[in-house]
Parts: structure tokens; sequence; C-alpha cells
């Protein structure tokens, strides 16, 4: 059982406050933090793994300081965001001195290799590396040593999909061992797809926590706006709001638009065709007005 | 202390290619020098003391050492990578004594040598000034390694900073202006080398117990003091 704690964690720098008052824990299996660009989660990951001082807070694993605590190394994994790493060393160099630092012979590299699908290109320099490549040698290296808690920052960023479905495997893997994974993403769907449980970050905040159909249902049971052009705009709006899926419509003259706000975002996506249909009138514009991620998770916020 | 896997990646890391083409440069420029030396004016004890003294020892030991030292740490630093070896249950200061052996060795290697071969070729060695010269570039090797390892753990820009201290403090303050000549790892290096001398070919603004103590507190203070940096650098994100 390894379980990471974050009590009242913030961290600033200079006026800008990256992570606000944070207070988690993280257990074993797959954990996803999700938030937008920005959100601080690359922040909180530093200070997971110990390299950056939390401003106030404290975090501990299994009830020890990560923070300037080097032994906590044999326990944790990380696969940092940055693409930087030793480039005039093969892939095999590479992950073997990783190894060496752990106290480790060629064996325990050879099997993290294998584990990432690595071998074909490990006599190859990392600097002619692809993207994806890269980040599995990443993986690799903080694979060696059989971490119970392994951190991972934007894994997937750069994979093609055969090698995201590859790593996902792998850490679905991970978690059923019953180690901690914890890993950042920025993308709802990649989140929900491997992570058990989620921990959603935005601007700092601690803005929601829990299992993904629970934030899946916090972020689609809202009112939904859209906005809409059509051949008889005023007989649409007639009819749309006689449907209780419709809670409110206004119309925008400026853009010479209908902009509707939906309820039920299930049945209004049935609904508008149907009534247009009926009703003989063409749809020219549906277009959602805020589904950007920031929106849905600024709501999450207010919420 | 020493660490075989942290010496090997500062190794590869200081010796390719790019960087091992910039510190054989200087080397290859004062060997030239010294055949065109010898050449033109012949075996001159004052003229070998003077191009050792003013081009090997003041200018090429201090650039060598920046390089060597700020380069054993500083890039891993500003690109991040320095994370694979901070993620490890190594300690802090073992990783610093171990880049601190490498930058003196490299530091030594692409320095001291080729000022013994330059002395050689200048004047066969005559009055011991060739290996009085190497002795002080190995002792100054010591000293700068450490401090500019220190200023490339520190500082993003610790390859300016080193270069002002090594051309601007040492080249042209340590011989102009005498207060300065004190706090110089030239002046130290120059006392050890006056003793191996002697004679007064090779001298020094410092005394050699004074040299000593400086050298040892330099280099002693500025490591450990590395290592305390190390403990607690933070890792930031991208920007
Ligand atoms: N070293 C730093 N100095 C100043 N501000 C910083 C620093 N590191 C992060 N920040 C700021 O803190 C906030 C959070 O940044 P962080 O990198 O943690 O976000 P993120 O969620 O990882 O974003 P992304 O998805 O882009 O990786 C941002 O506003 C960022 O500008
Ligand atoms: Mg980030």
């Amino acid at each position: 059982m390894t379980t990471l704690s974050l009590d009242h964690v913030s961290r600033w720098f200079g006026n800008v406050v990256a992570v606000n008052d944070i207070t988690m824990t993280i257990g074993p299996g797959v954990t996803g933090l999700l938030g937008p660009n920005g959100a601080g989660k690359s922040t909180l990951i530093n200070m997971m793994g110990g390299f950056l001082a939390p401003s106030t807070g404290t975090v501990t694993l299994d009830g020890r300081p990560v923070w300037r605590n080097e032994e906590i190394y044999r326990h944790i994994g990380i696969v940092p965001e940055r693409e930087a790493m030793y480039d005039f060393l093969t892939g095999r160099e590479f992950v073997v001195a990783n190894a060496e630092l752990h106290g480790l012979g060629d064996e325990a590299a050879r099997k993290a290799l294998a584990t990432v699908e690595m071998e074909y290109a490990q006599d190859r320099k990392i600097a002619t590396y692809s993207k994806g490549m890269r980040q599995r040698v990443k993986m690799a290296s903080a694979l060696v040593h059989e971490p119970s808690l392994l951190l991972l920052d934007e894994p997937f960023n750069g994979m093609d999909p055969r090698q995201r479905m590859q790593l996902m495997g792998l850490l679905r893997k991970m978690g059923d061992e019953g180690r901690t994974v914890l890993f950042s993403s920025h993308i709802l769907e990649e989140v929900e797809q491997l992570a058990r449980h989620i921990e959603v970050v935005v601007a700092g905040r601690h803005a929601a926590s829990g299992d993904y159909r629970k934030i899946r249902r916090l972020m689609t049971d809202r009112p939904h706006r859209y906005l809409v052009r059509s051949s008889d705009d005023r007989a649409l709006a007639a009819a749309l709001i006689a449907d209780p899926s419709t809670s409110g419509i206004e119309v925008d003259h400026a853009e010479g638009a209908l902009r509707v706000q939906a309820v039920d975002f299930g049945r209004f996506t049935t609904l508008l065709p149907k009534v247009a249909r009926d009703h003989g009138i063409r749809l020219l514009t549906v277009s959602p007005s805020d589904e950007s991620l920031e929106s849905v998770f600024s709501y999450l916020v207010a919420a | 202390m020493y660490d075989p896997t942290v010496a090997r990646l500062t190794y590869r890391a200081l010796l390719g290619r790019r960087r091992a083409l910039i510190l054989g440069a200087l080397p290859l420029l004062l060997i030239v020098i010294s055949v065109a030396v010898r050449a033109l004016s012949g075996a001159d004890d004052q003229t070998a003391a003077d191009v050792l003294g003013g081009f090997a020892l003041a200018t090429m030991v201090p650039i060598i050492g920046v390089i060597a030292g700020t380069g054993a740490i500083g890039p891993e630093i500003d690109d991040g990578s320095v994370v694979y070896l901070l993620a490890k249950p190594l300690k802090r200061p073992a990783i610093i004594f171990t880049k601190l052996i490498v930058a003196i060795a490299v530091t030594m290697v692409f320095s001291a040598v080729p000022t013994m071969i330059a002395g050689l070729i200048l004047n066969g060695n005559g009055q011991q000034i060739a290996v009085a010269y190497t002795v002080a570039a190995l002792v100054a090797s010591i000293a700068y390694s450490a401090l500019f390892l220190l200023l490339g753990t520190v500082s993003r820009h610790a390859v300016v900073f080193g270069l002002v201290y090594a051309l601007v403090w040492e080249a042209l303050f340590g011989s102009l202006v005498p207060g300065a000549r004190t706090l110089s790892v030239q002046q130290w290096a120059l006392a050890v080398a006056h003793k191996v001398a002697g004679g007064d070919l090779v001298t020094s603004e410092v005394g050699l117990t004074t040299a000593v103590v400086l050298l040892v507190a330099v280099t002693v203070l500025a490591t450990w003091y590395a290592g305390q940096k190390l403990r607690s650098l933070k890792l930031a994100g991208e920007e």
C-alpha cells in the first residue's frame, strides 16, 4: 500500500499562485490529474516528486516527507514532462545508467526496455528518437527499480494511437498490481479511458474529485449553450421552447442567430433536427458556444 | 562519495564533440605560439616564463576551468535532465563531489599537459620553468573547478559570469590592481609554482602559506556549498 498525501499544499511563483491550498490523497490504482493548460498540474507533480518545495503545506508518501529526502526515490518513479534527457547516449545506455544509479544492473535495464517495447531501437542515440520513443525510454528509466509510486507528467503527449494504447495497457497493469500511478493530462477522454479515479485541477484549485462517471456527470449535466442559425429563427424558437430539454432561448439580433440553452444534452441533440424537419425549417449553423475545455472547467469550479 | 555512473555521464557530456573542440582549441593555440616563439627567438627563460605565465596560466587555465567546471553540471540543470540524477537515492553532495573530480581531471588534462609540452618546447624546462607552471596549472585546476562547478549549480548564466571572472578579474585586474591579486587563484597557484622553481622568474603576490590555506578553503567551501544548493534545487516547469 502506497499512499501519497497532500495536506493544504500551495505553491506560488512571485505573485502567481500556481497551486492553491490543495488537499488530496492518492492511493493504489491509476489516478488521472486533469486540468487545462496552466492549471498547475506540473507544479503539483514536481512537488509530489520532491523537486519543488511547497510554499505552504506538506507532501508525504506513507507518512514520510518527500522534499529533501533522497531515500524516497527507492519508491518513486518519475516521467517528467520536459523532453531533455541525455541525448548523446543510446536508449540502452540511458536506461542502464538509471538502473546503476539505483544500485541495479543491466538485467533491470533490459527488463524495463522490454516492458516498453523499445529493444528494437535501444542501440540508437536518443537524439534520433521520435517524441513517442523518448517518452517510452523515459518510462523505462522510471520503471527500472519497480517503484510503488509512479508519477507521469503528460505521458501521452506526442504518442501515436498505437503507442498510446500500449502505454495505457502498461499503466493499467501497474495499477492492477497495486502500484500507485498518477498521470496528468488536459484531455478528458484520455483520462477517463484509463483512470479509475480523477482529480480535477483548475487555475491552481482542486475543482473536483471522483470516478469518471461522477466527473462526466458534473461536466455534462449542466446547461449547454448553442448558437443556432436557421431559415426561420422565430418558428424554430417557438417550437424548441415548448420542450423541457430547452431551458432558455434568446434572439441575438447582432449575430442574426438564436442562443439556445439546453439542460438535457442527450435529448436536445435529437430534438433539434427533429423539430426542424417537422416544421420545414432548414438549420444553417449549430455550434456549441462554450464547448471549450476551459469553460467546462470554469463551470466545475463555480459549482 | 564517488559515483562511477555519475562520473561516466559527466565525462560523456563534457567530452561531447562540440565541447571537446572548444576545450582543445586553446591548448592547441598555446602549442602553436610556443613553437613560433621558439623558432623566432630561440630558447629564452624569460620568454618562456612570459608565455606560460601570461597566456597559459592567466588565460588558458581559467577558461578551461570555466568550460569544464560549469559544463559538468550547468547544462543538465538548464535543460532539466538533472532530474534523472535527482530522482535517485543518491546523496546530493556525492553528485557534486563526483562532478568535481571529473571537472578537475578534465581541466588538468586540457591545461596542465599542454602547459608542460609548451614549456618543454619553449626552453626545455630550463630553470624548472615548465615544471613550475605545470604544477601551477594543476593546483589552479582544482580551485577553478570547484569555483565554477558552484557557479554552474547556482546560476543559469554561469559561463558568462565565469568568463568575466576569468578574463576580467584574473587576467586584467589580477595584473593591474594590487588588492585583487591577493584574491586570485592565479596568484595562489603561482605561490606554489615559485616554491617549485625557486629563483625570481616565477613569482607571486602572496606567500605560500596564505596561498595554500586559501586554495584549500575555497575548494572545500565551494564544494560544500554546491552540495547544499543541489539539495534544495527546485525544478520548475518549462516556464
Ligand atoms: N518557475 C515558474 N515561475 C513562474 N511561474 C511559474 C513557474 N512554473 C509554473 N508557473 C506558473 O504556474 C502556473 C501553473 O503552471 P504549471 O506548469 O504547473 O501548469 P500545467 O497544468 O502543468 O500546464 P500545462 O498543461 O501547460 O503543462 C502557470 O500559470 C505558470 O505560468
Ligand atoms: Mg505541465
